[in-house]
């Protein structure tokens, strides 16, 4: 069975629409920076991030997400963008069963801040509107009943490397027929909570916010999917070990027309892995996070849909994507023409 | 596809030999909540397990133990039952696991210390570390010596029952001979204080599923893991075969984000495709474990999807909710509900739906109200998920396919 992508919809840093990403990393500037301050016994916290822009959103206009926090409008933009009208039309009307599959790392976290908080104040008057869009599958639960689908929806949890094992599980649901196109979003939002937390591990991260989508389908399309491999655990093998066990199993060398579109964020420490993975890479090679900053599990979807545009609209036939998540597993897949 | 390895722990027992005693005692296993502070909820009781807190008495490191976030020493001590009962000691297999609440204690923990401003930041990090779900569960799976792929899934109350659905098509693939599967959560304070806020949780901390008056339901903790392995592998390693899964069906319900569709649409199509999997007529199941939440509008949504499916055969269909027992698992029912219907095949008997009063007009189906012997040949159960990810799974006794 031929799979294919044959949509892309985005919402980062760079702005709303798959447009921004390209034009940004095109043009070798970064997103901009802004400082996310909160008060704290009398002294200012303020951390930087890579926020998405307010202008230009194109959140859809419904009901379900007139409550929902960013990490909810960011999906439904990117899957909106993802699906395009024709293939909204026809799920709404029951013509095409289009599931759904959400990837998540840090899910609602604002929400989940805000009632928390509540809660410790006085649990007796803790909002009941915020605590449903505190649960992890909140988020695709909205997309499911936009697009009028019926058909399965699953959340993921998972590292920054999580789109791919959605892909994987999407990939089974074609196989299987139980759908006939997928789309696989990942989304993220900024919080204090999270983004200070990413800051932990390194001051040098720039924790950023946003959501990136794909339709997939069997179908003969410009962007295949050519090679999923099962991702390396790291339960047996250090950090290191399984990004040189992926980068083998993604099997593919370097060429003129080949992108290699990889996870680094632009912290030697954090990199190292996949760089030395890589280190026998002479030929193209683009780096997402270090322009649009690290959203947690949105990042290694907007690495696939920058490669898949990179084939789209070419110059390259081949793209492999390639992610060394913090905590659980080192994954990858090779698309093209 | 059949299991070859089951474990459990519950507000009912320990393991497999306690849960199926007290499924089968009729035994209530809520109790008052003792983990966080609810003196200032509306409600102070839920499905509470009595965890052991040694990591000699879990089989595992006392470091690694020491990492573990509650909900995990739940879920590792209830896959290595699994696991035990397969004579499955580690490998290469895959593992997929649901949870809804993950490690939200430690997230908790980490949320107060940051608004102290004096935390230790090497304390934080390591909070926000091991906060982490998928961080426990390569934890759990170093201590179980197991490393296949992990997938963690995420469909709040059908977690459990997609990732054992999950493993099922994994194997039924061909893509996997192996899979552990399963579903856990803990109790927690946000979800407690959610459910409590939603108004969702009866004030008695007695639930009553498909009771006329029911008010709401409990909430409870616990896991439940099985073993799905094809099978020519279990016969050809001569392993003790529980059950066959004969079909799963999986649907979105987008009525609502927290209320079901009141005629069980999504329900009724989870039903309908787990049973067409399988190649079953209504009249062939013997037994329902339902989602039986005991909140108003759950019961009868379900009740009206258990109608429309069984149609002139509803009268004959033998339905209770265990969550009467041991409260709402969230994330580890669909699993721990799986694991009780396999007791059922196993044993030969059916658990109750307790604390029924007066039984909802809705229950045109036999509804259990005490346990009882039966010939079990076949189960189904639900899950229905807020958010509307709906799940069922059906099982069979080995050979009757």
């Amino acid at each position: 069975m031929i799979l294919s992508i044959t949509g892309t919809g985005a919402v980062t840093p760079a702005g709303w629409g798959v447009q921004a990403i390209m034009e940004m990393l095109a043009s070798g500037t970064t997103a901009p920076l802004s400082q996310l301050e909160r008060t704290l016994n009398g002294t200012n916290i303020s951390t930087p991030v890579r926020r998405v822009p307010v202008e230009g959103a194109t959140t859809p206009k419904i009901a379900r997400l007139r409550r929902t926090s960013s990490i909810s409008k960011f999906a439904a933009a990117a899957a909106m963008e993802a699906l395009g009208e024709t293939r909204l039309a026809a799920s709404a009307a029951g013509n095409l069963r289009v599931g759904v599959i959400f990837s998540v790392l840090n899910g609602c976290v604002n929400y989940s801040n805000r009632f928390f908080g509540e809660v410790l104040a006085d649990p007796a008057v803790a909002s009941p509107i915020l605590f449903p869009e505190t649960v992890f599958n909140a988020p695709s639960s909205h997309l499911s009943a936009m697009i009028g689908s019926s058909a399965p929806n699953d959340t993921l949890i998972a590292d920054g490397t999580g789109f791919f094992t959605a892909m994987d599980l999407a990939v089974e649901w074609l196989q299987r027929g139980d759908v006939d196109g997928c789309l696989i979003v990942a989304s993220e939002e900024i919080d204090w909570l999270s983004a200070e937390g990413l800051r932990l591990y390194s001051t040098d991260y720039i924790p950023a916010e946003g959501a990136g989508a794909i339709y997939l389908e069997a179908c003969e399309g410009t962007v295949r999917l050519l090679h999923l491999p099962d991702p390396v655990t790291f339960t047996k093998l250090s950090r290191a070990a399984s990004a040189l066990a992926i980068r083998k199993t993604l099997a593919i060398n370097h060429h003129e027309n080949h992108l290699l579109v990889d996870g680094r964020v632009g912290i030697s420490r954090h990199d190292l892995a996949e760089t030395l993975a890589w280190e026998d890479w002479l030929g193209a090679r683009w780096s997402p996070r270090k322009v649009l900053g690290e959203a947690s599990g949105a990042s290694a979807s907007w690495q696939v849909i920058a490669a898949a545009e990179a084939i789209r609209h070419g110059p390259f036939s081949t793209a492999v994507v390639s992610a060394v998540g913090g905590n659980q597993q080192a994954a990858g897949c090779v698309i093209g023409r | 596809m059949v299991i070859t390895g089951a474990g459990i722990i519950s507000p009912m027992g320990q393991n497999w030999e306690e849960n199926s005693a007290g499924f089968r005692a009729g035994r209530m296993a809520i109790s008052d909540i003792s983990l966080f502070d609810v003196s200032r909820q509306r409600v102070g009781k839920g499905g509470q397990v009595a965890l052991q807190e040694s990591a000699a008495e879990a089989g595992i490191s006392r470091s690694a133990w020491q990492r573990m976030d509650r909900g995990t020493r739940l879920a590792t001590t209830a896959a290595r039952e699994a696991l035990n009962a397969a004579k499955i000691h580690g490998g290469n297999l895959p593992v997929i696991i649901g949870t809804s609440a993950a490690a939200m204690p430690i997230g908790e923990e980490y949320y107060k210390n940051a608004h102290t401003g004096m935390a230790d930041p090497r304390a934080q990090l390591r909070r926000v570390e091991t906060y982490q779900v998928q961080r426990q569960m390569v934890g759990m799976m170093r201590a179980l010596d197991v490393h296949g792929p992990l997938r963690i899934v995420s469909n709040a109350c059908a977690s459990g029952a997609n990732a054992i659905g999950q493993a099922f098509h994994m194997v039924r693939s061909g893509r996997a001979e192996c899979v552990l599967a399963g579903g856990y959560d803990a109790l927690c304070e946000l979800v407690f204080a959610g459910f409590d806020a939603l108004q969702a949780l009866s004030p008695s901390g007695v639930p009553r599923p498909f009771d006329a008056a029911r008010d709401g339901l409990a909430l409870g903790e616990g896991a439940g893991f099985v073993v799905v392995e094809s099978a020519a592998s279990a016969r050809a390693r001569g392993a003790h075969i529980f059950a066959e899964i004969l079909g799963h069906g999986a649907a979105t319900d987008i009525h609502h984000l927290t209320q079901p569709n009141p005629q069980g649409d999504a329900a009724l199509l989870t039903m309908q495709a787990a049973c067409a999997m399988a190649n079953l007529a209504p009249a062939q199941i013997d037994y329902i474990n339902s989602h039986g939440t005991g909140t108003p509008l759950n019961d009868i949504a379900e009740g009206n999807a258990i109608q429309r499916w069984a149609g002139d055969e509803v009268g004959k269909i033998r339905v209770s909710s265990t969550k009467s027992a041991t409260g709402h698992l969230l994330g580890g029912a669909g699993a721990v509900e799986s694991v009780i219907c396999l007791m059922a095949l196993a044993g030969q008997w059916l658990p109750a739906s307790l604390n029924v009063r007066v039984a909802d007009p809705i229950c045109t189906f036999d509804l259990i109200r005490t346990p009882r012997d039966a010939v079990v040949q076949r189960v189904l159960t639900n899950s229905f998920g807020f958010g509307g990810a709906n799940a069922t799974l059906i099982f069979g006794q080995e050979g009757l396919t």
